[in-house]
């Protein structure tokens, strides 16, 4: 069993959230949130709907504003009020892209085909050549088997195949933390599984630290080093998959999983 | 002989000054409507930035144009600057005047027209730490179009013939050219009727070119919806 407080490369974690408190107006959806994650890690992230599992994901992405505390990723600290606003070549352009993000509805551009959808941010933010973003166009449609699918638009395709080149899209800007945003909640039943697959084959294949929030409870039990539960914006317990799935001693996950099972 | 040789010289004449006219209309048009979206994009963007000074100020900008008339605003413009010695053109005053006060309205159409564009592609376009300008320009901006297009050339319509106001501060377009003609030759009915014509000519090719501008930018929503059909 891995030891979860000690890095396994690095003396500083790669995520490391402290005393973060986030407020949507008079209400608390972050509570004073302590959170380290080593580098290659692969966590997932549990707990009743409004817990603030998917704000955690939006704060380290930088999506959200917060309160108090400070979040640092990969060594650099992600601002309290980050504005959305930014001109090309500011200061606060990335140099490496740390954080790619997926979300539960794609959110892909509707406008672009497939291959478009991954090559623009490559080329435009990264500034890569054209023939270098779609080499990574293709092996990264490669990897979740959708080669065939290049110039199609989205609207063409089923959701799962969608979320895939969601996937393919934040993965071909090569980052060190990948944010999986409830991918499967949106999608009907049958669809889930082919996702789940690219994101595991992920998760074996690259030395890339991973946060899922996710209600899959098999999956997370599978792919993930570290399983957190949620609750009212804090953590209520932390551990293996083993100590938080399958013998949870907390009373408020044992009867959270209890009604997850359930349905 | 088979025409009235002085028919002739007067439908020439007719037909002259009606050209001359819808020349002038044609202009303030064009220059109008280079006003109504460079303004309506400024202040929309304005209204949509995070900065609160910038909001204030475009509302009021809205709010005030919106809220005045048209032919009063050409009269201020015309009759009541100069006293300040502010000295404009008929020209550049019936420019200005229609420009300003279309693009009031121009500014909530590409306003509700890039609020359309969902919360959920700008958290995409961060994820991916897309800079601001060329997200608007590549991602936003060409969602937004099939929204505002519509609308806008409506308005671009309407923009040609509210022209005719300018007839009132002494520019010679196609309503002033019309009236000229009566007081000359008399002939109401035949030279109204004219005119008439004359406006939906104008206008007829404009909605038009901008209902292919909209087919243009939308194609790839068409190509979708046969891929939906075929399947």
């Amino acid at each position: 069993m891995p030891d979860l407080a000690q890095s396994p490369a690095l003396a500083s974690p790669q995520i490391s959230l402290k005393g973060v408190v986030k407020n949507f107006g008079a209400h608390r959806v972050i509570d004073h949130l302590d959170l380290s994650i080593p580098q290659g890690q692969k966590v997932a992230l549990i707990g009743p709907s409004g817990s603030g599992k998917s704000t955690v994901l939006r704060l380290i992405k930088g999506l959200e504003t917060y309160q108090q505390g400070s979040i640092e990723v990969a060594g650099a600290s992600v601002p309290a009020r980050s504005s959305s606003w930014r001109l090309p070549g500011t200061k606060k352009a990335p140099v490496v892209h740390r954080v790619g993000m997926v979300f539960q509805q794609f959110n892909l551009f509707p406008h672009l085909t497939v291959q478009e959808n991954i090559t623009e941010a490559p080329f435009r933010v990264l500034k890569l050549s054209r023939e270098e973003a779609l080499e990574r166009a293709h092996q990264y449609l490669g990897l979740v088997g959708l080669s065939h699918k290049a110039d199609a638009y989205p609207a063409q395709l089923s959701g799962g195949q969608q979320q895939r080149v969601a996937i393919a899209r934040a993965l071909a800007m090569r980052p060190q933390v990948m944010l999986f945003d409830e991918v499967t909640s949106a999608l009907d039943p049958e669809l889930v599984g082919e996702v789940l697959a690219v994101i595991r084959a992920i998760a074996h294949e690259q030395q890339m630290t991973m946060l899922l929030v996710t209600h899959e409870m098999k999956f997370a039990q599978d792919i993930a080093d570290r399983v957190l539960f949620m609750e009212a914006g804090k953590i209520v317990a932390d551990g293996t998959p083993e100590q938080i799935l399958v013998n949870p001693d907390n009373e408020r996950t044992r009867r959270f999983l209890n009604l997850v099972e359930k349905r | 002989m088979f025409f009235d040789p002085t028919a002739v010289e007067t439908a020439r004449f007719i037909a002259r000054q009606l050209a001359n006219g819808a020349l002038v209309t044609l202009q303030i048009t064009f220059f109008a409507q280079l006003i109504v979206v460079s303004m309506s994009f400024v202040i929309a963007l304005m209204r949509l930035s995070p900065w609160r000074v910038l909001r204030w100020i475009a509302t009021v900008y809205v709010e005030i144009l919106r809220g005045i008339s048209a032919l009063v605003l050409l009269f201020y413009l015309f009759f009541i600057l100069p006293l300040f010695g502010i000295s404009l053109s008929p020209m550049t005053t019936g420019v200005l005047g229609l420009g300003l006060t279309f693009s009031a309205y121009g500014s909530e159409i590409v306003r509700s027209a890039l609020s359309n564009v969902s919360r959920g592609q700008r958290d995409a376009l961060q994820a991916l730490d897309f800079d601001s300008i060329t997200a608007f320009r590549r991602i936003v901006l060409p969602q937004a179009l099939p929204f505002m297009l519509p609308p806008m050339g409506n308005q671009l319509v309407e923009l040609l013939k509210t022209t005719s106001l300018v007839s009132l501060i002494t520019l010679s377009d196609l309503t002033f050219s019309g009236g000229q003609l009566i007081t000359t030759l008399g002939q109401q009915t035949l030279i109204w009727s004219i005119v008439l014509v004359c406006y939906f000519v104008m206008a007829w090719p404009m909605s038009w070119l901008v209902k292919r501008y909209e087919r243009r930018v939308t194609s790839w929503r068409r190509s979708v919806a046969a891929e939906g059909a075929a399947s």
